[in-house]
């Protein structure tokens, strides 16, 4: 359909290029306040960005993300038992609730959760009595007084220690993490099946989801995705390869393999055919902040659910239709398997995902609006407003549209992030950072 | 069952096509495609168990897709049983299979998209091939017969590909590192062979005519090799060299 270039919500401004990453970006996060900005690579490195804050000097860089920390999270393993490498790739990345001075965030590969804590210091001690600046030992003899070390100002530097390493929770590649609202407690999920930790404890997790078959044979079915209510602390969900959601209460057992709620949409007859059931797994879900609906991203669409409502999603937007002719060369070539990420605005108003072509789509909940943008270089320059793209099917072809047949298939924005309060996204396109402002509102409506 | 777009019988072009050749191609184009697809899948599972851990979702995914395709083909009653000779045949052959079947079906029509993967231009799915001629229809009918003996074969070697797959992702038993070694060695040299053949040139896969999507990574044959040299080290470890 017409793709109408959006309203006040969608005429987004872009920022300068935050930065480079050197390997292939595979998890973007914001943090609570949205003051920190946590990418992870391939390459097992997390950058963190912080945004500066606004300053009357310098009106036009009105709080954008320097570089604040880079890290090396997670080395490539060797397992001698199975003979295969574990990838040292972040997979996920949840920042902690800030209880104090530091930050914490909880960083992932396929097998091992890392607790990083991130402090800051702006002070050093001078003036000791017994070591000299350099820190060599003062000639005794040479004192003649004492004095008491005074803290003085110094650069800002940041450090990062890790605080806990969570292993050998996983038989299966962990696909999501993500912490309770009780802030003491996080879960991890991976293929088949769910751990629960305390963040303080790192020899002991409780499986709370386990979907192994007895037998392998029979297996048909696996978990893509889960995420903690975020309110109710014993509420979380869990997607899978078939499409479904479910909805457990860890108050009802110990084992949560009896879902409290099973959200499935009814299949569609005549859309039917070999690549339905790969099309329909879910990628991704994420919960509204106010924990009324839920998110979740499949091949070509992105479906909004209500809690209450287990039939069918309340509401569902095509990413790219055009892409449905097409699944047998999407299967063949592997894209078919991409695992696109989505996101909700601070309001829940405005949705968002990846496609591909270095293109994300944003849905407008309330008007029904979609536009599609591009995440290049070349696109647009600092500074101008973001043009909206189309893709063209057949039929009228406006000047600047894309032909399907066009699109680049290796330039996928599977990793998006909204800021939690402001029209601030990061996109992740390969090994750029992109992130996008909105001038005109500040406020979603 | 197919793509969207794809039907099933093509009744009004029968007219076109004169005698016995026109009932093979209608119903046959359906099952070349099926049966390429079927042949796709299981070379995607191979690959994906022999490489670094095998991405669990995805080969669940293609197990599936194979899964229903054989539900159907016994449905059909094309997936029937065949001579012992045909069940001693390498695995190897499965993969050659594939190709043959491409280059037969799709290599002389060239630039033509393979049907129900057009995009609005297709108009029935026998219409984008091309008239079928008489050395062609030969072919067809060679790779029909090797078809119908794939099957076969398939469902004697299908529960156990899967059974495979799955396997190793089961945390092995640490005192049988020789099984452990032994079924590693072998299949890493056969597959390399393979994936040179198969990634590197032009050649027509099934899904062949679309542009602008890019083809499977040629990646697999390099970490096959770095993981060979750190199969020696392990070796060399274990025998105390």
């Amino acid at each position: 359909g017409d793709l109408r270039s959006g309203g006040g919500s969608v005429d987004v401004c872009r920022e300068r290029l935050a930065g480079l990453v050197a390997d292939i970006i595979s998890t973007v996060e914001f943090n609570h306040t949205g003051e920190l900005l946590a990418t992870g690579d391939k390459g097992g490195r997390v950058v963190i960005f912080q945004r500066e804050p606004e300053s009357k000097n310098a009106p036009h860089s009105q709080g954008e993300y320097d570089v604040y920390s880079t890290f090396q999270s997670h080395e490539p393993e060797f397992d001698y038992l199975k003979s295969l490498e574990i990838e040292e790739k972040i997979n996920k990345i949840k920042w902690l609730p800030q209880q104090n001075a530091a930050h914490s965030l909880l960083s992932t590969n396929d097998k091992t959760i890392k607790l990083w804590k991130i402090t800051e210091r702006d002070k050093r001690p001078e003036g000791y009595n017994l070591k000299d600046e350099e820190g060599k030992l003062k000639d005794l003899s040479t004192v003649t007084s004492l004095q008491v070390p005074v803290l003085k100002p110094m650069d800002l530097m940041v450090e990062v220690s890790p605080r806990r390493i969570f292993a050998n929770g996983h038989t299966y590649h962990i696909n999501s993490i993500s912490v309770n609202s009780d802030c003491e407690t996080y879960m991890s999920a991976d293929d088949l099946r769910i751990n629960l930790w305390h963040l303080a404890i790192t020899d002991r997790s409780f499986n709370i989801v386990d979907i192994k078959p007895a037998n392998m044979e029979d297996l048909t079915e696996v978990i893509t995705a889960s995420e903690f209510h975020p309110h109710h602390c014993n509420l979380f969900v869990y997607s899978s390869s078939k499409g479904s959601l479910r909805l457990c209460d860890m108050r009802a057992a110990a084992l949560c393999d009896k879902h409290s709620k099973l959200f499935e949409e009814p299949e569609d007859p005549s859309n039917r055919s070999f690549f339905s059931e790969i099309i329909s797994s879910v990628s991704d879900v994420k919960f509204s902040h106010s924990g009324r609906y839920m998110l979740t991203r499949d091949y070509l669409t992105v479906k909004v659910w209500d809690l209450n409502m287990e039939a069918r999603p309340i509401e569902t937007y095509q990413v790219h239709d055009y892409l449905r002719s097409k699944l047998c060369s999407l299967y063949e070539n592997d894209c078919i398997f991409d695992k696109f990420e989505c996101a909700w605005n601070g309001s829940d108003s405005v949705i968002m995902t990846g496609a591909y072509n270095n293109f994300f789509r944003m849905f407008d909940r309330n008007t029904k609006r979609d536009v599609t943008l591009e995440a290049s270089r070349e696109s647009s320059k600092p500074r101008a407003v973001l043009k909206p793209r189309r893709v063209c099917v057949g039929g009228k072809r406006r000047r600047d549209d894309i032909s399907v047949d066009s699109l680049d298939f290796t330039k996928k924005i599977l990793h998006t992030a909204w800021h939690p309060a402001e029209n601030i996204i990061a996109i992740a396109a390969t090994n750029n950072l992109y992130i996008f402002q909105d001038k005109v509102n500040s406020d979603m409506h | 069952m197919f793509a969207r777009g794809l039907k099933r019988k093509c009744v009004g072009h029968e007219e076109d096509v004169e005698g016995a050749l026109a009932g093979l191609k209608t119903v046959s184009s359906y099952s070349l495609q099926r049966q390429s697809l079927l042949d796709m899948s299981l070379v995607k599972l191979q690959l994906c168990h022999m490489l670094v851990e095998p991405n669990l979702c995805r080969s669940v995914l293609i197990a599936n897709t194979v899964r229903q395709i054989q539900e159907e083909m016994t449905q059909d009653g094309t997936w029937r049983a065949v001579a012992p000779q045909a069940a001693e045949r390498a695995p190897l052959d499965r993969l050659v299979s594939t190709e043959i079947l491409c280059r037969a079906a799709w290599g002389q029509e060239g630039a033509h998209p393979a049907p129900g993967l057009g995009d609005g231009h297709t108009q029935g799915p026998v219409s984008d091939l091309c008239p079928v001629t008489s050395a062609q229809a030969a072919r067809h009918l060679q790779s029909s017969a090797w078809e119908m003996d794939g099957p076969r074969e398939n469902r004697g070697s299908f529960h156990k590909s899967l059974d495979q797959i799955f396997e190793t992702l089961e945390t092995k038993n640490p005192s049988c590192m020789e099984e452990l070694f032994s079924d590693v060695d072998s299949p890493y040299y056969d597959l390399d062979t393979v994936l040179t053949g198969m990634m590197g040139g032009a050649r027509p896969g099934p899904c062949e005519g679309l542009e602008g999507l890019a083809p499977a990574t040629p990646g697999p044959s390099s970490s096959c090799k770095s993981d060979l040299g750190e199969l020696d080290h392990v070796v060399e470890i274990l025998v105390e060299t």
